[in-house]
């Protein structure tokens, strides 16, 4: 993806005829072009699915996406190479075909796989530390910023209270 | 002097957290997939046997008295390991020893057997895997302990050791034993 940036670079720093500059758009053009057909035929060749139509293939996709393989766990059902991902994509895309719907897939993948097999884990019981953590977090530390920002205020509007205290003690406040 | 301690005690804070974090990492495998199926009947099946294709075996077939399967592969290293283990150590488990074979050419299989030895009073054979799906199967080796009604009561994912024979399937073999007389 480096080289478009390259050419986009020459455009802007070397003054150029309109006529050169369209002929890079095309060129620019025809490598997206190229790149996307580069991906789409990866895509393909994991394993063929004979999907009906193109919106079925990407309601595929987008669902494996999110799937986790379990045998490489750090890709995706969509990109691993695995007989047991093979096999799940295979089982994903029958329950595809027999209408079921994308909640109802998973529904039955985590029955033998848990919330495992999902990368956006559902929100339950075990998991609202994991959900609402960061964000207590947060509210933790906002409202000891917001105790010690009137802590300070008060402390500054009794003006004879601070010029009493000793120096090195306002220093380590903070 | 409260508000001087207060970096300390946040550091002390994140400091427990990490430190319990390693601690639970000790005990705990990250990457180890739990089981739904814990506490639940085993998925219905009907599979042929390795032996003879034409004859099937279901889950009500194996009810009655427990067992463990034991999803095995002669393309899976780590189940050499384990085979010896099984071989050793199998019977003295005291319940029917079910070879779960996964994905796995019966050539190949029944090679691997006669070379390592067949630790099993039954081998059943999923070559499409699916199966292995129902029950949950991530890779081989895996161990299913299933209890006289047909409710998995124990995965172990892993080759067994003797150590885990001992500490984990005894006693809950024991305990299943004592269930259902």
């Amino acid at each position: 993806m480096s080289t478009p940036r390259v050419i986009v670079q020459r455009v802007a720093s070397a003054p150029m005829s309109r006529r050169w500059r369209g002929r890079i758009f095309c060129a620019l053009l025809f490598l997206c072009a190229l790149l996307a057909c580069e991906f789409s035929s990866t895509a393909f060749a994991i394993d063929p699915l004979p999907f009906k139509d193109r919106a079925e293939e990407l309601r595929f996709q987008t669902l494996a996406k999110q799937l986790r393989c379990l045998q490489c766990q750090n890709e995706s059902l969509e990109d691993s190479n695995a007989p047991l991902a093979a096999d799940l994509r295979r089982d994903v895309f029958e329950q595809m075909q027999a209408g079921k719907s994308d909640a109802e897939i998973k529904r039955w993948l985590t029955a033998r796989y848990s919330d495992f097999v999902l990368y956006d884990p559902p929100l339950h019981g075990g998991t609202w530390l994991l959900w609402f953590g960061p964000l207590m977090v947060l509210a933790a530390g906002a409202g000891a910023v917001f105790i010690t920002v009137r802590r300070r205020a008060n402390a500054g509007g009794a003006s004879t209270q601070t010029a009493t205290r000793p120096a090195s003690d306002v220093e380590d406040d903070w | 002097m409260n508000t001087r301690l207060l970096p300390l005690a946040g550091f002390a804070l994140v400091l427990a957290l990490l430190g319990f974090g390693i601690w639970w990492s000790q005990y705990h495998d990250p990457r180890e997939v739990p089981s739904p199926l814990i506490g639940k009947a085993a998925p219905a099946f009907s599979l042929p046997t390795l032996e003879d294709p034409e004859r099937h075996v279901t889950n009500l077939d194996l009810a009655g008295e427990p067992y463990l399967l034991n999803v095995f592969a002669s393309w899976c290293f780590a189940c050499r390991e384990e085979h010896a283990i099984l071989m050793n150590e199998g019977k003295q488990l005291g319940i029917k020893l079910v070879g779960f074979n996964y994905k796995d050419a019966p050539a190949d299989a029944k090679r691997w057997l006669a070379q390592f030895g067949n630790p099993y009073d039954l081998i059943i054979a999923d070559l499409p895997g699916d199966v292995a799906i129902d029950f949950g199967v991530t890779g081989a080796p895996e161990s299913f302990l299933v209890d006289a009604q047909g409710i998995v009561r124990y995965k172990y994912i892993s080759p067994i050791t003797p150590a885990v024979i001992a500490a984990q399937l005894l006693p809950r073999i024991a305990q299943m034993k004592k269930g259902s007389q």
